[in-house]
């Protein structure tokens, strides 16, 4: 047991991270609260792409004096994958940009009721 | 040019976008006719599309020319041929109706809502239009980060309803990934058509399954099926009148659109349907949600509340009827597709015009409006009678082949759900009409003075749109069959 989870430790910490986030995101009633949740959530899921890219004694994925050469076979198996790597920079991306926009709702929100707890937000638009 | 049409209905948009706040910057008016050019042209050659794979069969466009599975590959088949259609056309005329309505709601913000309109629209038409599974996630994040800023725009109280939808959006967005992320770990693609290759030999495995249950559950959030569509009526009741006429007619529809994709062309019919069983859960939680979306619709006294509840048992609708998996039923679901997204167009562009008229949304606004606005409540009884599933409306044949297929597949249950929330709809909307008819509430005291009320149409860019709209769902309702046989015959999966 304890060897199947230190093998797989990135996965069980993308998994525990995860929950955080989530708890966060439906537990928590300040919104700010809610939005870290929200980046931990996603960061889970970078995690997660990151480690299944990976592999063992792999090396960069770069191809030296690859130009003109390209015939020689590649050891794939000697190279990590590039490709969930390359995903999860757009993924950034979207990540960041999903944060910007959560804030600024927080902004207007905040610039409306003067709070951020969402208890306090309902008893003022009552 | 005609080769290269797929790759125009995306871009267009994409590019417009990008330049509308420099057109606004220079002249903030031109911004209108501009965003009303991107969706024409777009919709333009989304119809020279949809008439390619008509003619000639699947269209496939590969982007920068990397051959699938590498690179990023366009696919518009019969399933997907329709819906860039669809989506540029509602666009378009949500475009032409949207100019008055956004200068009463919105007048300060004209330039950057149009800007993100069209970014909208191009999440929307990428959604539909991609072969890619992570290619889907970008474009369904594009559709649903331009969603949350235009629902934030609108009246008191929707910067709330708008985060709450950020934060269960971003959950099924990040489930989608999680599944796009399990598949890639089991085949090492990310192309819809390779996966379909891959994936049969690999069904046993967890990861698969893992990897399914994330998609339903993701795309079930998006699509607001009934246990998870607590973000929905807050979203849309308080969004902008033109945000809610853009987004509840289409971002349910995209993401049923996209449970479809994956079920029968990711997966294949054996695995989604035999082997997990999704389509049984498919029909009960249909039948759930059409009962609890009906239910929850009577008790509403706001209109565009109420109208979102309606939205809830339709998407109840098309899951059910997607379950059912027999090919009667998938005709019904699809065109359903269409119909539906019409349809609520049809009573959100009625919804805006009272609001623009009355400032408010409440169903007793309606009072005495069939005397004051005779056309607008015209196309209302057309999209009403469609909801309801009265026969010359579009609304009935889906609603037709929805109840055939439930019978074919003894899912009795699914057409008494159906049967009871055409029911429901009924009162629902004849209540309305009621108000609507009712002239002489305050007594004969006034009646002499205020009796002659003045014939006070909604503004014509607005009534337009919305009579074109009463007009499709006669005109698609009539030529129902033609469009069955040409396009979503074959559309429907080998079940």
């Amino acid at each position: 047991m304890i060897d199947f989870i230190v093998s797989k430790y990135n996965y069980w910490i993308y998994i525990v991270l995860m929950m955080i986030g989530f708890y966060a995101m439906i537990g928590k009633r300040n919104l700010i609260k809610k939005i870290i949740g929200m980046n931990i959530f996603q960061t889970a899921t970078i995690l997660f792409y990151v480690s299944i890219g990976c592999k063992k004694g792999g090396d960069l994925p770069i191809l030296e004096h690859a130009h003109g050469h390209a015939e020689h076979a590649v050891a794939v198996s000697a190279y990590i994958n590039p490709l969930p790597h390359v995903l999860m920079l757009t993924a950034i991306v979207v990540m960041v940009a999903t944060l910007g926009v959560a804030l600024a709702i927080a902004i207007m929100i905040y610039r409306k009721y003067n709070t951020l707890e969402e208890d306090e937000i309902l008893e003022a638009m009552k | 040019m005609i080769e290269q049409s797929p790759v125009f209905i995306v871009v267009i948009p994409l590019i417009f976008a990008c330049i509308t706040p420099l057109i606004g910057w220079w002249k903030e008016e031109l911004c209108y006719p501009w965003v009303i050019m991107a969706l024409a042209l777009s919709a333009f050659f989304s119809v020279i599309t949809l008439n390619t794979v008509i003619n000639t069969g699947v269209v496939h466009y590969y982007l920068g020319n990397w051959l699938p599975p590498w690179g990023i590959e366009y696919v518009i088949d019969y399933l997907n041929a329709p819906m860039p259609v669809l989506v540029s056309v509602i666009a378009l005329l949500v475009a032409i109706y949207s100019r008055r309505s956004i200068e009463q709601e919105i007048p300060d913000k004209t330039v950057y809502f149009y800007t993100i309109f069209l970014l909208q629209v191009t999440g929307f038409l990428g959604i539909v239009i991609t072969g890619d599974m992570f290619n889907l996630y970008v474009f369904l994040e594009i559709a649903s980060l331009t969603g949350y800023a235009l629902i934030a725009v609108g009246e008191e109280g929707a910067p709330l309803a708008s985060f709450r939808y950020v934060i269960m959006g971003t959950i099924g967005a990040s489930f989608y990934l999680l599944g796009v992320g399990y598949l890639y770990m089991a085949t090492g693609s990310l192309n819809m058509a390779d996966l379909a290759q891959l994936l049969p030999g690999l069904y046993g495995s967890r990861v698969v399954l893992v990897a399914f249950a994330f998609f339903m559950v993701g795309i079930a959030i998006k699509m607001a099926l009934f246990p998870l569509h607590v973000w929905l009526p807050d979203a849309y009741t308080k969004a902008p009148s033109v945000t809610s006429a853009l987004l509840a007619p289409l971002m349910t529809k995209v993401s049923i659109y996209v449970m479809i994709r994956i079920l029968f062309t990711v997966f294949s019919p054996d695995f989604s349907v035999l082997r997990t069983h999704a389509a049984d859960i498919m029909v009960w939680t249909g039948i759930v949600a059409i009962f609890a979306g009906a239910v929850m619709a009577l008790a509403q006294t706001d209109f565009k509340r109420m109208l979102c509840y309606i939205i809830v048992a339709e998407v109840g609708y098309m899951v059910g009827g997607v379950g059912l998996a027999n090919s009667v039923a998938m005709k019904g679901a699809i065109l359903h597709i269409i119909n539906d997204a019409v349809m609520t167009l049809g009573v959100f562009a009625v919804a805006g015009i009272v609001c623009y008229r009355m400032k408010s949304h409440n169903i007793s606004d309606f009072k005495a409006l069939f005397k004051k606005m005779p056309f607008t409540m015209a196309a209302f009884v057309v999209a009403a009678l469609s909801m309801i599933g009265v026969p010359p409306t579009c609304g009935f044949f889906s609603k037709w082949y929805l109840i055939q297929g439930a019978v074919i597949a003894g899912s009795w249950t699914f057409v008494v759900a159906l049967l009871v929330s055409s029911l429901i709809n009924v009162i629902l909307f004849f209540r309305i009409f009621e108000i609507g008819y009712v002239f002489h509430e305050g007594h004969e005291i006034q009646a002499h003075g205020d009796e002659t009320s003045v014939i006070e149409e909604a503004p014509l860019s607005m009534l337009v749109p919305t009579m074109t709209v009463a007009a499709g769902i006669i005109l698609i309702g009539l030529y129902n069959q033609p469009i069955l046989t040409s396009v979503i015959r074959f559309a429907v999966p080998n079940l």
